[in-house]
């Protein structure tokens, strides 16, 4: 603490005559300071719990952590001996310069970090033991001027009101309208401004190099309101005023562009912007895509599942205790890294990754099937929509030819096939591509609130009937969803199509036609 | 880096177009540096050597015998061992200048993925090409037959969509024709064009033949047709008044294609025998094409399978000659790896060699059996490949990376993807970057090709590359080049339907010919037929009795 080894020769405290600072004013910046301190803990908080999960055991934490730092920074304000009002606006420029980057900070730290956690808590201790000091700073700026039941009686006051103000604006106005970066830089500008205003207020009492200090403070408000301004940028989560959400991890794999929204309802996962699922209404997809072949499949003991990196279809095929194996194939290793460790991912695929029956390849599928030798009773198909010819090609004559090779006797496959109401041609095209390879195709469907209606198909090589009877326990499954699932409405009858083929690609231009009319 | 002589402006200005040459070079000094490469043969060294007449004598116990010899392994002399073997018939040794066989047809490996350094793809065959449909069924490329009797390529050898796209004017487009900006009359003559086109598909001659075939051999003879070929396809679409610069682009880009030449110096027939003869059946729908990551090295090493221990590489045929004894051949052949001559006596020889050095090894032609064999022109070819440690960044707007990527304002023809074929979308990747000169004047073609070095041609190649791709030059990692001085013949007007080319095919004494040379136009179909056709000679010389595949 610079105060410290201030060897000004007069004695701890300020002279009682020498300044007309005003009382009342003072109590403003209390407020202010109140505000930001209790919004940066807020902060720092909800964004623990989007990102490492468990709200309950994140806001209990960082709330101790804070309120511990807090009572460190109450006591090292004793150490500070002269030069009190100088030492309050340097403090202020710290906090402000902490709490207004903590959030874009640990955004763009928790794709990078290893240890995110203790970056966290450190930060959160970091903020609490300047925020400690403020209070007992100014307190003993007013030392001479009040009685000390005045003094005690009106700063805590106004603490408390801050608090208050910061409790109510943060979850109202300032998340929903903000998100958390630009509430973060926004308290961080206020920080800043109550230490550049003090400079005055307090001037009288700041013995030297007053201007420094200004010139501090505009240089950190300049740079928290270029940040403020270029929020999205600075963040590299430029796509921020594309989620409706707020964006709780982005990162670019050498595959695709990985983003995690955390809104009201839950969690979304979008790859290169297309929503892939919705925590709220996922189990009704994956209960549907997953649960029909399986029921279909006398005794599915070896499971295949071909993209999926979210793991999701795997917390489905693994409430079946026959199952002994299930490999699951996904492109990018970025994707199925998330899903085991990002623990708000991880909970909602019941940590599926971690069953040691699962085991994760990180190839091309096409590729990847063309190589191995092993069979599977079931596979589960879950790659994105078909909208490049990369995607494309996981859809024609050629990879179904390659899987049925990969089936052992009376294997069933269960595929998503996009919307059969939006992208009718698509979805029809899917299921006569399968036909077309020896598959006997039966499509299904059902309702998923945050795509639309959603379009699958079980398939089989040999004659089949579809399933009646729905598995125990399941949210969405039952009898009556399940028969349902196979009836089509006039508006989502076959059409006639082309056959998906590597050298036509068919799907991909059906696709993008379709889409281009909804978008 | 060593440009040699050249200075980066006058060697780009040179090789490329000028708004190139001036772009590359704007902004002045900072030139990137050149990724590391090499200059892949092929040896010219030998053919300047045979053109000044080094006929090396072997030792006397420097001699072999062998019932057949066959000089050259490229495609034709691969495809008449291949013919050899099926029939069952193994005695015979095949001679190939290069370490490695293949000839133009050759393909290259990264750690990544195969590529080609030349010939890179088929049109899918019709069941006229018996020696191909016979080839591919035994690579396990054929899936059936339709109900016409057509051959089926299974899926994953056919090329994958998308295909081709082009790059104009800073942007990239589906398709090879310039559908964009395209006026009413450009249409309206891309119409006229493609009625042409269809008129000589359906076109039937006396004995039913298609006026176009696969190989030549197999289309018609009629004089309406090879009339089409003392005329060049410039004048052809002069006298159809079709004018539309983009139509023209679009017809010369398929003659600089296959045949490395320019509208003026290709015959009417030979650009058409392009549109018109890789179409299937009744329903006029362009054969689909048939191609691996290595393209038609993939071919070549079937065949080479094949013929396994039975070819000899680095062994360069000089001479071949008939024996003292007036009855059997000698071919005397000089060994690169102990730089000695060996002889080789047989009773018949393949000569599957390019025409421009048939002539002088073989003897008889030499000493002016056959004087009226006219030399064909030949035209020189660059090619370049480029490894990528990722894929060039694709700018919204534009059409993504196809197989065939094709740059309207350069003289070179684009690029072709090697990953594109393995279903690998992502990462590394080889892209084969081809330049055919096209001088009118095919040495001076020559003489610029060899003018210019590894460095030189590297930096010609991501310059052009550069302007479609502005980042080539820090994705590329390697840049290999080839210089093909004889890189195929160019059907001028007058060359195909010539009586001298049947006449070069004919066997001399026991000295048979295969090379696509003798078709006057350089294409695998062609070098099949003739390999095939001169390994059923022999055959038949021999006393077996075989069903002919050939012709
Ligand atoms: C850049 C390029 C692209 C092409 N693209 C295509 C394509 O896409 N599709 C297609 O069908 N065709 C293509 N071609 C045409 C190609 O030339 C033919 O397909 C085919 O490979 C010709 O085979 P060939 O055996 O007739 O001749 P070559 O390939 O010329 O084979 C002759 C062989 O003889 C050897 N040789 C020469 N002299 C001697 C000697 N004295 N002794 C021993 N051996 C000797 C050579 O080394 C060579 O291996 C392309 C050609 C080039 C150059």
């Amino acid at each position: 603490m610079s105060a410290e080894s201030d060897t000004s020769s007069s004695p701890p405290g300020v002279p009682a005559d020498a300044t007309p600072i005003r009382p009342a004013i003072v109590f403003v910046n209390v407020f202010l300071i109140a505000t930001c301190g209790l919004i940066y803990e807020l902060l720092a908080a909800t964004l623990a719990s989007y990102v490492l999960g468990d709200s309950v055991t994140q806001f209990s934490l960082v709330i101790g952590i804070y309120l511990s730092a807090l009572g460190v920074g109450a006591w090292l304000s004793k150490f500070v001996r002269a030069d009190v009002a100088r030492v309050f606006v340097e403090v202020e420029l710290v906090v402000a310069l902490l709490g207004g980057t903590a959030a874009p900070v640990l955004f763009l730290a928790f794709a990078r970090v290893g240890a995110f956690s203790l970056l966290l808590y450190s930060l959160v201790f970091a903020i609490g033991v300047f925020v400690g000091l403020e209070i007992p700073l100014l307190m003993r700026l007013l030392e001479n001027r009040l009685t000390f039941k005045d003094i005690v009686a009106r700063v805590l006051a106004f603490d408390y009101i801050g608090s208050l103000a910061a409790s109510i604006l943060f979850p109202i106005i300032l998340v929903p309208r903000l998100g958390l970066v630009r509430t973060s830089l926004l308290f961080g500008l206020l920080n800043a401004s109550v230490g550049l205003w003090s400079t005055w207020l307090l001037g009288p009492l700041i013995r030297r190099g007053a201007t420094g200090l200004r010139i501090r403070a505009f240089l950190l408000i300049a740079l928290l309101a270029i940040g403020f301004w270029k929020a999205n940028a600075l963040t590299s989560l430029s796509e921020e005023g594309l989620y409706a959400d707020d964006v709780v991890y982005a990162r670019s794999t050498s595959y695709q562009r990985i983003v995690v929204t955390k809104g009201k309802s839950g969690f979304q996962l979008f790859l290169n912007g297309n929503l892939q699922f919705a925590s709220a209404d996922e189990y009704r997809y994956h209960e549907a895509l997953v649960h029909p072949a399986m029921l279909a499949h006398p005794n599915p003991r070896h499971v295949l599942v071909l993209g999926g990196g979210d793991g999701l279809a795997l917390r489905e095929i693994l409430k079946w205790s026959c199952v002994e194996s299930v490999t699951l194939v996904d492109l990018d290793p970025g994707m199925t890294e998330l899903s085991s460790r990002f623990p708000p991912l991880a909970e909602l695929n019941g940590h599926s990754f971690a069953d040691p029956r699962v085991s994760v390849v990180n190839r091309d599928a096409m590729i990847w099937l063309a190589e191995v030798q092993e069979s599977f009773d079931v596979a589960i198909v879950d790659f994105p929509d078909p909208n490049s010819f990369a995607l494309g090609k996981l859809y024609t004559t050629r990879f179904y030819g390659l899987l049925r090779a990969r089936l052992a006797p009376g294997a069933t496959v269960g595929i998503q096939c996009t919307s059969p109401l939006f992208a009718r041609t698509s979805y029809w095209c899917i299921v006569r591509t399968l036909e077309a390879a020896g598959f006997i195709a039966r499509p299904y469907q059902t309702p998923v609130p945050s795509f639309g209606v959603w379009g699958f198909v079980l398939a089989r090589l040999e004659p089949f009937d579809v399933p009646v009877v729905a598995p125990e326990g399941m949210r969405f499954l039952n009898d009556e969803a399940l028969q349902s699932m196979f009836r089509f409405s006039a508006d989502m009858k076959p059409v006639e199509v082309e056959i998906n083929r590597l050298d036509n690609q068919a799907l991909v231009r059906y696709y993008e036609q379709e889409w281009k009319r909804w978008d | 880096m060593g440009l040699g002589a050249w200075t980066r402006r006058d060697l780009l200005a040179s090789f490329l177009a000028a708004p190139v040459a001036a772009a590359a070079c704007r902004g002045g000094a900072a030139v990137p540096p050149l990724p590391p490469g090499e200059l892949a043969g092929p040896s010219f060294e030998l053919g300047h050597r045979l053109r000044d007449g080094f006929r090396p004598e072997p030792a006397a116990e420097a001699w072999d015998d062998v019932p057949v010899v066959i000089a050259g392994g490229g495609v034709a002399g691969l495809a008449a061992a291949w013919r050899l073997e099926r029939a069952g018939f193994e005695r015979f040794l095949l001679l190939e200048l290069e370490p490695e066989s293949g000839g133009t047809s050759r393909a290259g490996q990264s750690g990544v993925v195969a590529y080609p350094w030349g010939a890179h793809y088929i049109p899918a065959p019709l069941k006229e090409d018996r020696a191909l449909v016979a080839l591919l069924d035994e690579m396990g490329v054929l899936e059936g037959r339709d109900a016409r009797g057509e051959p089926i390529v299974a899926e994953q050898f056919l090329c994958r969509d998308p295909e081709e796209r082009v790059f104009h004017r800073g942007r990239w487009y589906e398709g090879l024709y310039l559908n964009a900006g395209a006026s009413d009359d450009d249409l309206y003559q891309y119409g006229r064009f493609v009625a042409e086109v269809r008129k000589w598909i359906a076109f039937r001659d006396g004995r039913g033949r298609r006026a176009f075939g696969l190989p030549v051999a197999a289309g018609s003879d009629d004089a309406d047709v090879i009339s089409l070929d003392r005329m060049t396809m410039a004048d052809w679409m002069g006298e159809r008044a079709l004018t539309s610069e983009r139509l023209r682009w679009y017809v010369e880009y398929a003659c600089r294609d296959d045949y490395g030449s320019k509208l003026e110096q290709t015959s009417a027939w030979a650009g058409l025998f392009y549109f018109c003869s890789r179409v299937g059946g009744l329903d006029d729908a362009a054969q689909p094409l048939v191609t691996w990551p290595e393209g038609n090295g993939r071919l070549v090493a079937h065949l080479a399978g094949v013929a396994g221990p039975r070819v000899r590489t680095r062994a360069a045929v000089t001479d071949v000659r008939v024996a003292a004894d007036g009855r059997r051949l000698e071919v005397v052949a000089w060994d690169a790896k102990t730089d000695t001559a060996f002889g080789v006596r047989c009773d018949r020889a393949i000569v599957a060699t390019p025409g421009h050095l048939t002539r002088r090894i073989v003897a008889s032609i030499r000493d002016g059996y056959s004087p009226d064999r006219p030399a064909p022109a030949y035209g020189a070819w660059m090619v370049a490949n480029i490894h990528l440690s990722d894929r060039p960044k694709l700018r919204p707007g534009n059409f993504p990376m196809c197989w065939d990527n094709v740059l309207v304002e350069s003289p070179s023809l684009g690029y072709v993807v090697a990953t594109h074929q393995t279903e690998l979308d992502r990462g590394p990747t080889v892209l084969t970057y081809y330049y055919p000169l096209t001088d009118s004047n095919a040495r001076e073609g020559q003489r610029r090709l060899l003018s210019a070095g590894r460095d030189e041609w590297a930096e010609v190649a991501l310059s052009d590359l550069s302007m479609a791709h502005p980042d080539v030059r820090e994705l590329a990692t390697r840049v290999d080049v080839m210089r093909w001085g004889h890189a195929m013949v160019r059907p001028e007007p007058g060359a195909v339907w010539d009586d001298a080319r049947r006449r070069a095919a004919a066997p001399i004494g026991g000295v048979h010919f295969a090379h696509t040379d003798l078709s006057r136009i350089a294409l695998f179909e062609e070098a099949l037929a003739h390999g095939v056709r001169a390994g059923e000679e022999v055959l038949a010389a021999l006393g077996f009795r075989v069903e002919a595949l050939a012709g």
